[in-house]
């Protein structure tokens, strides 16, 4: 493995190395994860928390107590934690509870998704260069550089001056800065398995290299993908977060955890808990997604 | 490893090239925004085509693009439309900003992480290890915003003992060195929790090696192990990783530029998006690709020097 290889390996929290450790044995995927959830009590806090704000969102329009954006300056005469509002009203009068809850929809819809395309492409793009080699795996793995070379927020400022903000804007950077750092993941994988004697036994079958690619090779990557998955949600999330305080976020005035620390930011001095409630809220779904990473990579390692 | 190296470098320049050309074509692409921009909304759109002629906008975008290079390579980037000054000084300046305060982080949180991630990973799980973990665990995942916020809600709104803001004036009410407390406590938090559990994970691995314990059963003590044998092993993988910080600390310091208000680099470009300043941005991705580039080949060399097995 040559250096600048290692340095990415080292990046990815040595993910890449760990890869060996997931044997080629074929349990429902669930099943062992649930196995590993259950192992860890670390997990376990982790997910109780991410599951607890998927309920919130999911159920956002009958759980929230107001509409996430009526704008009630009468309750200013009150702001703070009250019976009616348990966690008080922002600087426009309106419930934070709802705003919460109605934020971890917004959340909890845009980071998967970018997740999961950037995972989509990783993939896809980790198994071509790994098991096809040669010309392919050298321009995907210069383009993947390259991209590694431009700091995050500056591609995503660049992109945001010249189309405008949006959830989709927000998804494709996410998308495309972070399939590189996966498709390494993934091509790690193929590279140590792509020789063994079960991937020589399909390929005399005359499987496809689809079949071979996504069938045989693939499910190696199964351990290491699936913890990463869980790190790059909290990351995704803590990027979301970030262009929303930035104000390049997505555009208000629907609820965005970011945004709403943003908005209040000015009057921290006056009524903190506008401000600092939404920061809890955001702190606490990225912890619970580095919880579960972590759990999960431990009681892999210890299974 | 010259070779090596003069190789990366011309990977770097050629990386830079591409990078550059395409912020300039995706931004140049379509010349009545530059024109538009400098004469506002209310501008006809005769007056715009002729500005747009004069200034040279019309040309083929090749033309323009090695024209930019030639004076980008004599230092001069542009004037910024915003900011109505030339980009180069505002660039130099704000960039000397942001890199004082990166080196002042850089400096507290290197020692720091260190000492807790050996400390965490000489003994795995033990209590200090777990406690530093988890702890390490959460402060690297409140993000830096939320960290500044919870943070000034401490030290500034209740005790009143720090300032909010680091605009970097002396008149501001506090002295110029307390206005960095803040900015390097939360960079600090933020950053020292991850590189905590990076150098925990390598020492727990070297501590696991046979050469580990084969001292321990010669009769050396278990400083003695950590220090002369465990400790210098265990900061070869977390060295690229280190270095790797500063990127983030040039670019990525952009929040806590823009939650102390500080004038620092990455507020800069936070501005110029805003205000589709154009010169700076394309000025300010090159500086801030080349810095990742360069502190990414001397990871690499760095490491080279501290391993001699890696070979390239």
């Amino acid at each position: 493995m040559s250096a600048p290889k290692r340095a990415i390996a080292a990046e990815t929290g040595a993910a890449a190395p760990a890869a060996g450790a997931a044997a080629p044995a074929r349990r429902g995927a669930a099943k062992r994860a649930w196995a590993l959830v259950g192992a860890s009590p670390i997990a376990m806090i982790g997910g109780a928390i991410i599951l607890f704000w998927c309920l919130c969102a999911l159920f956002a329009p009958w759980v929230a107590p107001y509409p996430p954006n009526k704008i009630d300056p009468a309750q200013l005469v009150y702001p703070y934690p009250s019976w009616r509002h348990w966690l008080g009203v922002d600087h426009l009068g309106r419930d934070i509870l709802s705003r919460l809850i109605w934020g971890a929809r917004t959340v909890l819809i845009v980071a998967p998704i970018a997740v999961f395309s950037a995972a989509a492409l990783g993939i896809v793009l980790g198994l071509v260069s790994g098991y096809r080699g040669g010309v392919a795996d050298a321009v995907i793995m210069r383009v993947g550089d390259t991209l590694l070379a431009f700091p995050k927020i500056i591609l995503y400022l660049i992109i945001m001056a010249k189309f405008g903000a949006s959830a989709f804007n927000i998804i494709a950077v996410i998308g495309v800065t972070n399939a590189p750092i996966i498709a390494r993941i993934v091509r790690a994988v193929t590279l140590d398995v792509k020789n063994r004697d079960y991937v020589a036994a399909a390929r005399m079958r005359g499987e496809s290299p689809l079949y071979i690619m996504l069938v045989e090779i693939l499910p190696n990557a199964r351990g290491p993908l699936i913890v990463d998955v869980f790190l790059r949600l909290g990351y995704t999330t803590i990027a979301i977060g970030v262009l929303g305080f930035l104000g390049v976020g997505l555009p208000p005035p629907d609820p965005d955890w970011g945004g709403m620390i943003k908005e209040t930011y000015g009057m921290i001095f006056v009524w903190p808990h506008m401000t600092i409630i939404p920061a809890v809220a955001i702190s606490s779904l990225v912890i619970g997604c580095n919880l579960l990473a972590t759990g999960l990579r431990e009681a892999a390692h210890d299974g | 490893m010259l070779r090596y190296a003069a190789k990366q470098l011309v990977n770097m320049a050629v990386t830079l090239l591409v990078v550059s050309f395409l912020v300039f074509a995706l931004n140049e692409l379509s010349p009545g925004d530059v024109a538009r921009k400098i004469l506002g909304a209310y501008a006809t759109q005769d007056q715009v085509d002729i500005l747009t002629r004069e200034l040279g906008l019309d040309r083929p975008l090749v033309v323009r693009y090695l024209e930019y290079m030639g004076k980008a390579l004599t230092g001069d980037f542009g004037q910024s439309i915003v900011f109505r000054q030339p980009v180069s000084e505002l660039l130099f300046d704000r960039l000397g900003n942001t890199l004082f305060l990166a080196a002042v982080c850089f400096a507290v949180i290197v020692p720091l992480s260190m000492l807790f991630g050996v400390l965490a990973g000489m003994r795995e799980r033990s209590l200090l290890d777990r406690s530093i973990t988890v702890f390490a665990t959460l402060s690297a995942s409140i993000p830096e915003f939320a960290m500044g916020v919870f943070l000034i809600g401490i030290f500034v709104v209740w005790l009143g003992i720090l300032p909010g803001v680091s605009p970097l004036r002396a008149d501001s009410g506090w002295a110029v060195w307390m206005q960095f407390v803040m900015p390097v406590l939360v960079v600090t938090a933020y950053d020292a929790g991850y590189l905590v559990s990076m150098i925990r994970s390598s020492m727990v691995e070297v501590m696991r090696q046979a050469y580990v314990r084969t001292a321990l059963l010669k009769g050396m003590s278990f400083q003695g192990v950590v220090v002369k044998h465990a400790m210098r092993n265990a900061m070869i993988t977390p060295f690229t990783v280190i270095l790797l910080q500063l990127n983030y600390l040039v670019s990525g310091l952009v929040v806590v530029e823009t939650v102390f208000a500080y004038p620092g680099f990455g507020r800069m470009m936070l501005e110029a998006a805003l205000s589709k300043d154009i010169a700076i941005i394309e000025a300010g991705t090159l500086v801030a690709v080349s810095v990742t580039m360069l502190t990414q080949l001397f990871g690499d060399l760095g490491y080279m020097a501290l391993d001699p097995r890696i070979r390239v």
